[in-house]
């Protein structure tokens, strides 16, 4: 007996494509889109004046509040939007089942970590001293 | 099934077009930047860490395979704000009839260009941003 005779077109649609949470993703993508137009443009006036501080100096931009609020905020829309990119990159591409599982995770995994380290290392220049 | 049905678009004699270039850029700029982050990343912990350690990502960001990367991610990131730009106009529904696609298609190159190299301009001038 199979098991999904059982189940409704919907209930095996859920979760695989645009059932009702479809457009979800391509929401969040642009809203992270939006959110770092500024943020970008920040970032690169903020990275010039980093490029010429020494390292006490620059230490103290990060831990300047409103720097450190901006620069917070550029790494989550960072992260967020760049795994919400890559993940749609690897559904395009990688056809091989377990190939593409192994890929989402590592892809997810990393931004997921790059957004915790980032955080962190922002956290404690900005609390510190 | 493959073999049975039409492949398009035929890549070998497809002719060239601004906007299939600028979708693939779109992306390659986009994976490109993903991979960027790792300097985030680094040159955030290592200001965390201490002086020593941001040393050497400073001795890393002013070598040559260095600069070669931060003018590369500089590109990536002017492009792929820009597209992304035209992009948002296209998902608000402006700017899809074929002669604007292509002026807006031009305007996203130039840009990026010109904020590259009003970037590296700052970076040649020392301070000029700070």
């Amino acid at each position: 007996m199979n098991a999904t005779q059982f189940q409704t077109p919907l209930k095996r649609a859920r979760g695989l494509g645009a059932a009702k949470s479809g457009a979800h993703h391509w929401i969040v993508q642009r809203v992270t889109a939006v959110a770092l137009i500024p943020l970008v443009l920040w970032i690169v006036y903020f990275a010039l004046r980093v490029a010429f501080a020494d390292y006490a100096q620059a230490r103290a931009l990060v831990h300047d509040p409103l720097n450190a609020v901006l620069l917070l905020a550029f790494v989550l829309a960072l992260f967020w939007h760049a795994q919400l990119g890559l993940q749609v990159v690897i559904e395009d591409y990688v056809h091989t089942q377990w190939l593409e599982i192994a890929a989402q995770l590592a892809v997810k995994f990393f931004c997921v970590l790059g957004a915790v380290t980032c955080a962190l290392a922002i956290v404690r220049i900005a609390l510190g001293q | 099934m493959a073999q049975t049905r039409p492949l398009s678009p035929h890549l070998g004699i497809y002719r060239w077009q601004i906007t299939m270039t600028l979708s693939i850029l779109h992306r390659a700029t986009g994976i490109a930047l993903a991979v960027g982050t790792l300097l985030v990343i680094v040159a955030l912990l290592a200001l965390a860490a201490g002086p020593e350690s941001y040393a050497k990502v400073q001795a890393f960001c002013v070598s040559p395979f260095g600069l070669f990367l931060l003018f590369g991610w500089s590109w990536s990131l002017c492009f792929h704000l820009c597209n992304g730009i035209r992009h948002l106009a296209w998902d608000a529904g402006w700017g899809f009839e074929i002669p604007r696609v292509y002026v807006t298609g031009w305007t996203v190159v130039i840009a990026s260009l010109l904020t590259t190299i009003a970037i590296w301009l700052c970076v040649a001038m020392r301070g000029g941003a700070a």
